[in-house]
Formats: structure tokens, sequence, C-alpha cells
């Protein structure tokens, strides 16, 4: 009987072979069915694979070696509960995106760009999950980036994209380096690549300080974290809505996941001012993230940047588990942790549901700038309910999914009293101050995305025009949109699923929530406190069908539609509608004057001229300007002086390596 | 060993460093490419007395290879192409010769500094050779970089890889298939430069590797 990892495996593999399928038919008209068909199918059962093994015994599970890789090592693969969930993750997301691309796909101008790198991408994803040795998880993950920078490039063409792979090339290569040195410094002076050989031994303080700091570089700049987050707004919209939604859902996931592999599972016991750090990137993240957010106008870029406030409340919840874990306070740390997963399936739900309503947006109008959408709920009623559920749930709204594993990270938050060190004890509830903040900011942020996209009057032609998407787009959303409904009001069953996950990273679980009442959950104690989604669920529902009654019943029948005040003014457009711009316009000047070092300038003419009055808004990349603009200048300059290098004679160039041997040969010499 | 092979030893090798110098001064192409021949019967003496005293007779086989290609075939070989092709014979030099012998005699100090250094336990026998190598080595790229002429350049390239046979029949134990197949390609080489040699000289009437130079645009 073969053993789950190796069917893992084979599933793995056939994604391959549907890559290289794809290469072969990918120019004819059938292709798109036949790759997404595959791809469908072999995520679902890998899913349900996962699941088995998330909710079975995995410790059960016995690893495979495969004779690949470096040959004295082999390639080692292993499923614990925490890539089991991880598992999940993935290949649920791959399962809907699938799904959606065989409707989306149709639309895809340039198939044979997409179709083999699709299923490559998802391989990639699972196997860096799977991975258990430091070779086989760099070579994955690299196998990872490098087939989501070919799906980034799919559209090259058009402007800027190619300046977003390029972006993206060069921090993923450096995040890459940055694990590299990471497991360098695990894997000792011996050079033991596997997992199991890094958790056994015990690194030094420094080199697990430095081996932290080095994941928080490499992962996070998968994920997002502020300052590396600049590709991931570029990079997740260039590509096709579905894979933009696997990118944004998934694969900071997979991000999240090395650094919980390496930080919880192969470092032991962590340090208590790792949970500060973690905790301070975290806030800041998930603050900034939501504020780049709200002054963008492109809807897709607005996701990518939501995508980044969402990395940062989950570190920030990592955090939080790591300075309970530090300070041997299980059951918080568990409460933390579990929070931190839960908001990874959540995010995984919701962001991928809001692409691919970016993407119905962008295939009915294509359109992608807020500015210029309006008024879709007439045109596309189904697509805009959907997308207002995922605006609802990423609002962190009951009765939805993100408002429990927000609610969980509060929970958490609260418990930090006990914790002994001064430092944390006013680190944290500062944290929970920016958490709460972003969750406010995020709520206007969607508010804005629906709004300006969906309500409203059209504010261009082809918005007029647009149909509502395929039936295939729609099945993939509407099985989101019940997912973010169904773990909002079934949390216990979500959180009693990550038990064995917390159990094996810090040794601890929540209590038994499926056991409580009425599906409510208890993270401690009935008396601090508890949730039920289902009843906040039926209350809405019940007075929400109450009110609905009261005024279909009661009010008058009569349909009126009225001219809109126009502020007396005579020819009201669409386009003196309120935009985007300025609805984010109040958010922009509290905090626009720090974080973006926004001005506004008034151009009045004088009295008497006809030239109209001008208010332009300046707002600067913070982050790109002190942080990538030095690096940027300093390798352009050394790259000019270096230029010359290329122009020498034939004599100079000898000369040079000569002087160069000479060196050397004096350094050996005089050395002491 | 006793004293007398291992004088013998001493100074062929040495003899070969000397006549690396004469490289360094020499101004006309004639008695340069002398010069090497000079360098290569040096070398095959040497290589000779190696084979005698290690008492391994693929040496002298080595030692055959180098009288006859690198002290007759390529000489020849060289004054042939250089009456054919009818260049100016007078060497233009980058760096003075004076500049340049005491450059060499610093290289050769170096050399000797960093080989005795670095290798304490060794035979001193294949200690003193290794020695002398790295500076007909290094001396011979100075020979290639202080010329502006494509041939002597080749000729220098040519002794660095006298060198590199001393060297390697200083170390026992060497397999024959190795000289060969370095002996080999060091013909090739010849060939192959013989050919672009005469390519340089139809496009610009000249083997001065400045040519090229001016014809890429270039200062120089």
């Amino acid at each position: 009987m073969t053993s789950i990892v190796a069917l893992l495996l084979w599933g793995a593999a056939a994604f391959l072979g549907t890559a290289m399928l794809a290469v072969a038919v990918s120019r004819r008209g059938s292709a798109t069915h036949l790759v997404y068909g595959a791809t469908l199918g072999i995520s679902a059962v890998m899913f349900a694979i996962a699941t088995a093994a998330l909710t079975g015994d995995p410790a059960g599970v016995s690893p495979v070696t495969l004779p690949l890789g470096l040959p004295w090592i082999g390639a080692h693969f292993r499923l614990d509960a925490l890539s089991a969930f991880f598992l999940v993750v993935v290949n649920l997301g791959g399962t809907v995106a699938s799904l959606y691309g065989l409707g989306y796909g149709h639309h895809e101008p340039a198939p044979h760009r997409v179709l083999p790198f699709f299923p490559a991408f998802l391989a990639g994803m699972n196997m860096v999950v799977l991975a258990d040795d430091a070779f086989t998880f760099l070579l994955s993950w690299e196998f990872m980036s490098l087939a989501s920078w070919a799906l980034v490039m799919a559209h090259h063409r058009e402007q800027d994209n190619t300046r977003a792979g390029y972006i993206y090339l060069v921090m993923a290569s450096f995040g890459t380096l940055a694990l590299l040195l990471a497991f360098g410094l695990l894997a000792g002076p011996d050079g033991t690549y596997t997992f199991d050989a890094m958790r056994a031994a015990e690194p030094s303080r420094f080199a697990a300080a430095a081996a932290l700091v080095l994941m928080l570089l490499g992962a996070g700049s998968k994920a997002g974290l502020v300052p590396l987050h600049v590709w991931l707004p570029l990079a997740h919209p260039a590509a096709p809505s579905h894979v933009s939604a696997l990118m944004s859902g998934v694969m900071t996931k997979v991000a999240v996941y090395g650094f919980l592999r390496v930080v919880f599972d192969l470092l032991g016991e962590p340090a208590w001012w790792s949970g500060v750090v973690v905790l301070f990137l975290g806030g800041l993240t998930a603050v900034l993230g939501i504020l780049y957010a709200l002054m963008e106008k492109d809807l897709k870029r607005l996701l990518a940047y939501s995508t980044i406030e969402n990395i940062g409340v989950i570190f920030v919840s990592l955090g939080l588990a790591l300075a309970f874990k530090a300070n041997a306070m299980p059951s918080a740390a568990a409460l933390a942790l579990t929070a931190a997963l839960f908001h990874v399936l959540n995010h995984s739900f919701f962001k991928s549901l809001l692409f691919f309503g970016a993407g119905a947006v962008l295939t009915a109008t294509g359109e992608r700038n807020m500015e210029k959408l309006g008024g879709l709920i007439h045109r596309m009623p189904l697509t805009s309910f959907v997308f207002l559920v995922g605006c609802v749930s990423i609002s962190a709204l009951p009765p939805f999914n993100g408002f429990v594993s927000e609610w969980l990270a509060f929970q958490a938050i609260l418990q930090s009293p006990d914790l002994p060190q001064w430092g944390l004890k006013v680190m944290v509830p500062a944290v929970g101050g920016l958490l709460a903040l972003s969750a406010a900011l995020a709520a206007a942020c969607f508010v804005k995305a629906f709004g300006i996209t969906f309500l409203g009057r059209p504010r261009s032609a082809a918005v007029e025009q647009a149909q509502e998407v395929d039936r295939y787009a729609l099945a993939a959303m509407f099985t989101l949109a019940a997912l973010c409904l169904l773990a909002g009001i079934l949390p216990g069953l979500v959180i009693d699923g990550l038990s064995p996950v917390t159990l094996s990273l810090i040794g601890s679980r929540m209590p038994v929530q499926m056991a409580q009442p009425w599906l409510s959950i208890v993270p401690i104690a009935e008396s601090r406190s508890s949730y039920n989604g289902l009843l906040v669920f039926v209350f809405i529902a019940i007075s929400a069908s109450l009110a609905a009654f009261v005024i279909h019943r009661f009010a008058s029948h009569a349909l009126r539609r009225g001219p809109a005040w126009g502020c007396g003014f005579p020819d009201v457009t669409p386009a003196a509608q309120y935009t985007a711009v300025s609805f984010a316009q109040p958010i922009r000047r509290v905090f626009g004057t720090f974080a973006f070092r926004a001005r506004e300038k008034v151009e009045m003419p004088p009295p008497g001229a006809t030239a109209p009055a001008r208010l332009t808004v300046e707002i600067h990349d913070v982050v790109w300007e002190t942080f990538y603009q030095p690096i940027t200048g300093a390798v352009g300059y050394a790259t000019e002086k270096l230029n010359r290098l290329q122009f020498l004679t034939i004599r100079r160039y000898l000369t040079l390596v000569f002087l160069y041997l000479v060196t050397l040969l004096l350094v050996l010499a005089l050395w002491p | 060993m006793n004293g007398l092979t291992f004088d013998i030893a001493h100074l062929l090798a040495g003899g070969l460093v000397l006549v690396s110098f004469m490289m360094l001064y020499q101004d006309r192409l004639f008695a340069l490419i002398n010069v090497f021949a000079l360098h290569a019967v040096v070398l095959a003496l040497s290589v000779a007395w190696q084979a005698y005293v290690q008492d391994a007779h693929h040496l002298y086989v080595t030692a055959a290879i180098a009288l006859i290609f690198k002290a007759i075939v390529i000489p020849v070989g060289l004054h042939r192409i250089i009456q054919r092709i009818g260049i100016h014979r007078d060497i233009e030099t980058a760096v003075g010769i004076g500049p340049t012998m005491l450059a060499g005699i610093g290289l050769v100090a170096l050399s000797m500094v960093l080989m005795l250094r670095v290798t304490p336990e060794a035979d001193p026998l294949a200690r003193e050779d290794l020695a002398f190598a790295l500076s007909i080595i290094l001396l011979g790229l100075l020979v290639m970089v202080t010329r502006r002429n494509a041939v002597s350049q080749v000729v220098g390239f040519m002794s660095l890889e006298n060198g590199l046979v001393l060297a390697a029949t200083g170390a026992k134990g060497m397999p024959l298939v190795v000289e060969i197949s370095v002996a080999f390609s060091i013909l090739i080489a010849f060939i192959v430069i013989g050919v672009f040699l005469f390519r340089i000289r139809e496009r610009f009437d000249s083997v001065d590797v400045g040519a090229l130079d001016d014809y890429r645009g270039e200062r120089r």
C-alpha cells in the first residue's frame, strides 16, 4: 500500500504532466477546457486527500525519500498536520481557480502563455508544502516563483507589466537568497539538510536570531511584509485574474507556511524578543497595506494592497503566538496560532473571491480603473452579490468568516497582560490598536471598492454594455461565497480542524468547540468571551426579512425615479459622481501627510480669468523612496562605472588578469 | 638524492629562468624566437635530467616532444611566418626594458617567497622546481603584457607553457598522457594563432594588436 505522501507526490507529478501536455496542445481551441479540467480534477483529489490527512492521524503518515536532487541527500517529502493544513489551502484555492479558469480562460488572448504555467505553479506550491529537506524546499520554492513569474509576464506587452515582472524577479531572488542563508545557518557546519536533523540540532542563540531575521526577509518578501512588499501590488494584478487569486490567496500563504515551518518547527524555543519583531512588522504591514489600498483606484491593485494588510494581520497573530510560546503560555499561544491559521484560510477564501469578481468585471468591461466603472449592480447582479459577500467578509463583519479570525486575534491580544516582559506588555496593546485601525480602514476601503465599482451610474460606455459572466466563473465565486458564510457560522468546525496543527507546533490546543451548545465558540472560558455566528446570522436574517416585509407591506408601492440633486449644476454627467479618490480624501487628509508625504496644491486663477481652478495632489511612496531608490541608484552608478571594462584593449585585459594574479599571489605570500 | 644531481637540476631550472629574462629585453623578432628555441632546449635538457633522476622513462618522451616541437618546429614555423608576411622585425614595447626587467626580478622574488612558504614539507627538488616554474609562468605573462606585437605575445604564451611542463615534470608520478595532451594543445594553439596572425595581417597590414583596437574605434 502506497503512503499518502506518495499519492500526493503523484498528484504533483500529474500537475507537471498537465503542464507538459499544455505545452503541446495550448494552441488548440479545446486546450483551455482540457488543462483547467485536469487541474480541477487533480486539485480536488489532492484537496480531499489533504483534508482526510488533517482530520485523520497525520503522525502515522510515513515520509517518502526519492533519489532525486543532490546525490548524497535525496529528496525528502513528509506530511504532518501543518503541511496537511496548507495543502488544504493550496488545493482548495487550486480547485476553485481551475473552475473559474474553465470559463475565464476563453477570454485569454494568449492561452499558450498561461496554460503551461498554471499547473506548474500549482505543482510548485504543493511541493514546497510537502518538502522535508532544505534542498527540496528551496528548489520547489524557486520553481513556484518562476512559474508565477511566467504567469505575471503572460501579458508582457501591456504597459508596466515588464517592470512588474522584473521587480518580482529581483525580489524573489533576494528572498530565496535569504532563505538559502537561513537554511545554511540551520544546517550548521555538518551540512545536514533534512528538516529532521535541523529540528534535532540546537542552534546557538546568535544563529537562531540570524535565522529568524533571514526568514522574515525571505518568507516576508514572498508574503509581502512592509517594506519588502513593493513587488506584490505590481505583480499580482499583472497576472490573469484567476492567477492573481492564486498568488494573493494561496502563494502568500505558502510563504507563511515557510515562516511557520522554520520559526515554529525547526528553530526550537523562541526568544521573547522575536515576538516583538514579528508583532511590530505585522502591525506596520497591516496599517500601511490598507492605507495604500485606500489610495488606489485600480481595482486589482487595491485587492493586492489589501493582501498586504491581511498578511500583516496574520503576522500579528504569529508574533503573539511566538511571544506566548516563549513565555510558556501554551493555551494563549494555541489561541493566537489558531487565529493566524484561521485567517490564512479565510483570506484564501475571500481574496480569491474578490479577485475572481475583479476578473469578472475586467472581462465584462475591459476596465480595472474604478473611476471608469460604476452601476454594475444592474448589469451583473450575481457578480455584485458575491463581490459584496467578499467585501463584507474581508471587512470582518459578522456573520462571515473574517470576523471570527480577527475576533480570535483580539482575544489573544487580550491575554497580553499576563506576559511577564514589559516590552511585550506595552507593545501588544499598541499593536492591537494598529490592528483595530487597519480593520476599520479595511471596511472603509471595501465600501469604496464595492460602492464605486457596482453602485452609482456607469462612468464609461463599456460599462453600460457589460454582461454577466459565464456559469463556471459564477459557480467558482458562489462556492467561495458559501465557504465564507459556512466558515463564519460554523467556526467551531474549523477551530477543531486546526487543533492538530497547534498541537504539533505548540503542544497545546484550544478547547473543543463543537461540544459547545448551539455552535458557539468559547476561546478561553464562558465567563470571558464567546461568539455565536449562527445566532448573529439568524438575527440578521430575521430582522432584515422583517424590515423588508414591513417596508413592502406598509410602504407605498409606487416606484418613483426622480432627478438627483445636482447642486444646481445643470448637466449632471456620470463623471460628476463621487469617485474613489474623493471617497478616500478624508483618510488621505488624516494619514497622508506622514504615510505618503501627501501634499495638496490649489491653483486658483485670478478673479476675472477664465482658466479653471486646479487641485493637484502629490503622493509619495515613502517605502520605495527610502529603501529602494538609494539601492537602484547605487547599482546604476556602479554599472555605469564598470561599463568601461567592456571596451578595453586586449593587452589591457591581459594586464588586468596579470595584475589580479600577482595581487592574489602577494596576498598569499604576505598572509601571516 | 646526492648533491650533484640536485645541483644539476637546480642549474637547469635556474637556466630556464635566466633564458626567460633574456626574452624580456629582446627587441627584434628573430632574436626573440631564437631565445625561445633556446628556452625549449633548456627545458628539454631539464626534463631529460628529471627522467634520469626519477628513473621515469616516459619523461624522455616529454623531453623529446619539447625538443622537436618547441625547439625546432615552432621556431622554424614562426620564422617562416614572419618572412612570408614581411612585417617589421622590431618589437614595439608598451613598457620600457628597464622597468620590465625590474618587474621581472620582483616577480621571481615573489614566486620564491611564496613557494618556499607554502611547501615546507615537500621534496626539496620539487620545491625548487615549483618556485622556478612559477617564475617562468609569471615572466611569460609579463612578456605577453608588455609587448604590442602579436608574435611576441604568442612567444610569451609558449614560454609560459614551458613553465607548466617544468612544474609537471618536477612532481613525481605525472602520467605521460597529460603531457602529450598539453603538448598537442599547444601545437593546436600555435596553428590557430598562426592562422589568426595571417588574417590580422591580411586585413591590417600589420600584426600590431593595436591595429585591432584602432579598428574597434578605441583609443589606446
